[in-house]
């Protein structure tokens, strides 16, 4: 260790606070500033098996360590995918990383979404912008399993066409004769051939049982408030509508004092929740 | 002389100078002996060298803004209650270098530190200061992941502690139910007093590990009547706390009170300093940042101590969630009375006074709770 003057830990930080090595075998973009990695463990080691929604605290070394969802396929955990958009000093060294880098993986951490007690339900997904992401999990585990659901809803917003991401998957969901996939812009050219507007206004031609639906929404804070409200209006009770929530994370396991949102911690109560269990929080400003 | 080893439990009566051997066989025992000591003119928490470093006839005066140490009881070895520094710089050092990245050949190697664990002998806990150890046992050593570091550290600690007989003006450990008896968790607890005019201490056995260490102490059976003095010296404690903070209902009252108009008032006021977090025994919040030497190829992860009241703390790509000072005070009292109580199933308060000695503008946590009460019953409707 060579921090200087610095105290140095007694003894191995264990398993929780120590990366696995992984390396990029894939980079794919899919706007300009968000890319989907591809990665396997460096020593070919175990993969790491996840649930649909959960995360991992990646490290680009030298610049830090951030909270990314899993967005890959939970039945295919032989290679591990994170989609991340560049937008902070770390997201920006991962998004730079290129096939044979390295980065440092810990985790799967938080709670996933209910894929299992949705079963025999309809399932509604709304999202919007980089929320597909840790939505598509989820997607996948129903797709992989439709006979065990109900009607299949997904509903996405992104600000321009140049925003989508998962493009040509989207195009093949939207193809499936037991899945519908509404698709919305704030804003596109006139060539757009699809809905322009906020995503809420897509909820009321989601086909559900509200008394048999469980809704999965991720997104920003804005648009799943209003999302919320859209649900309830359709009778949907809020035990049923689960959100995926963002915070300030360092450690991924409760013991940073970060994630706060009242008295959960957002990396281990959640960051998948009822939205019952946080409403009282979510919705006051600056909590 | 007592020659047989001490039950768990019970008192013994030692001499004032034979402080100096018990601090000897803790040294004897592998321990690195910390305590109170006068550096700079100011009030320090570090390894002793002898009995002869702790603040003797000296104590501590404190209010709103203001710590200063000035001349006490002659001889008194325990006379200053806390000063700015709590122990959790020993089992939660403010900055830690957890591991570190190596760029070799081959790609990333991760070196891990594997010396043993220091063993800290802390001698002078005073009862508020313990039981915020046993706070911060809760929070980073009995969770779902433990901090290694912080566990190997406390399992390593023997704790001295000592009650409280002359309680501060910002005190309010009895509000807290932490004190001024420092109740389980050490291994041994002194009360410091004079017995026929000789300076004594009636030693207290928390732990096996305490009974030993007495054991191997010149030491006497203690009388009845040295028992209750010391009795009667923390009860008269109990009952002249500086400070008091009602803490019914607390944790409903700030969940409800996230509006309550006295936040403007007390906002106006705050610094957004950081100071109150960094002095509170039981502020656990910490970051971890990676720290490149020049080239690049050898990276540091270094854990360090963290306080809400930065923008730092809340920041998510784009901007941060507590934006207003406002925010962030309310953010800090209410976890730590509050929130803490859903979260570690205890307050986040012992009631030490810190943060009210080291806010550099005084605001005291337990006016402005009685405040924040007063505003609610102004502003709310009658039943």
């Amino acid at each position: 260790m060579t921090g200087q003057g610095h105290a140095s830990a007694v003894v191995p930080v264990g398993e929780p606070m120590l990366p696995r090595i992984f390396r990029v075998v894939k980079r794919v973009r899919e706007t300009a500033d968000t890319f989907t990695f591809n990665l396997v463990p460096a020593d070919g080691g175990q993969e790491l098996a996840f649930q649909p929604g959960q995360f991992n605290m990646l490290t680009a070394f030298g610049a830090g360590e951030v909270p990314i969802s899993i967005s890959g396929d939970p039945a295919r955990p032989e290679t591990l995918v994170h989609t991340i958009r560049a937008v902070g000093s770390v997201t920006k060294v991962l998004c730079r990383a290129a096939k044979g880098d390295q980065i440092g993986v810990r985790g799967p951490y938080g709670t996933p979404w209910p894929v299992e007690q949705a079963k025999e339900q309809d399932v509604v997904i709304i999202t919007g912008g980089l929320g597909l992401a840790p939505l598509r999990p989820a997607i996948y585990h129903v797709l992989g399993h439709r006979a065990d659901y109900g009607n299949f809803e997904l509903i996405y917003g992104a600000r321009t066409p140049a925003d989508i991401i998962f493009w040509r998957e989207l195009e093949r969901w939207r193809g499936r004769f037991d899945t519908r996939v509404h698709l919305t812009v704030d804003s596109a050219a006139s060539d757009w051939r699809t809905n322009v507007g906020v995503v809420t206004h897509l909820i009321p031609r989601a086909r559900f049982d509200p008394e048999n639906t469980t809704a999965l929404v991720c997104g920003p804070g804005v648009m799943m408030r209003f999302t919320v409200q859209e649900l309830r209006n359709r009778g949907l009770p809020l035990e049923r509508i689960f959100v995926s929530l963002e915070r300030n994370m360092k450690c991924g396991l409760g013991l940073c004092g970060h994630c706060q949102l009242g008295p959960v911690f957002v990396c281990k109560d959640g960051p998948v929740f009822p939205y019952s269990r946080v409403r009282d929080w979510f919705e006051k400003r600056e909590i | 002389m007592v020659s047989e080893q001490p039950e768990v439990g019970s008192r013994a009566v030692v001499a004032a100078e034979d402080l100096q051997r018990l601090l000897d066989i803790l040294k004897d025992r592998g321990y690195t002996v910390v305590g109170p000591a006068v550096r700079d003119g100011d009030l320090v928490l570090e390894e002793l060298d002898g009995a002869g470093d702790l603040p003797r006839g000296l104590k501590d005066e404190a209010a709103p803004g203001a710590y200063r140490l000035t001349p006490g009881e002659e001889g008194r070895f325990f006379g200053i209650r806390v000063g700015q520094e709590s122990w959790k710089k020993f089992f939660l050092p403010p900055t830690l270098d957890i591991m570190e990245a190596r760029r070799e050949a081959g790609g990333w190697r991760l070196v891990l530190p594997g010396q043993a664990p220091p063993r800290f002998a802390c001698v002078g806990v005073r009862a508020c200061d313990l039981a915020a150890i046993g706070v911060q046992d809760r929070t980073l050593r009995h969770g779902l992941h433990p901090d290694a570091d912080y566990a190997a550290r406390r399992e390593g600690a023997f704790l001295v502690a000592v009650h409280c007989t002359d309680p501060g003006r910002t005190c309010f450990c009895a509000s807290m139910g932490t004190g001024p008896q420092a109740v389980g968790g050490f291994d041994l607890a002194l009360t410091e007093l004079r017995q026929g005019g000789r300076q004594v201490f009636l030693v207290e056995v928390g732990s096996a590990a305490g009974a030993e260490v007495l054991a191997a102490l010149p030491h006497q059976a203690a009388d009845g009547s040295v028992v209750e003095e010391a009795a009667a010296l923390i009860a008269r404690a109990a009952a002249d706390m500086g400070r008091t903070l009602e803490t019914s209902g607390l944790k409903d009252f700030f969940y409800a009170n996230y509006q309550n108009p006295h936040w403007e008032q007390v906002a106006g006021r705050c610094l957004s300093c950081g100071n109150c977090a960094l002095v509170c025994p039981t502020c656990f919040c910490h970051s971890f940042e990676d720290v490149p030497d020049l080239s690049g190829d050898a990276v540091v992860r270094r854990r360090r101590q963290d306080v809400c009241f930065t923008l730092d703390h809340s920041y998510l790509h784009g901007g941060s969630i507590r934006v207003s000072p406002l925010s962030r005070y309310r953010q800090w009292l209410t976890h730590k009375l509050a929130a803490w109580q859903d979260q570690f199933g205890c307050s986040g308060c012992v009631g030490c006074g810190r943060c009210i000695a080291w806010c550099p503008v005084g605001i005291d946590l337990t006016r402005e709770v009685a405040a924040l009460r007063e505003s609610d019953a102004e502003t709310s409707p009658n039943p």
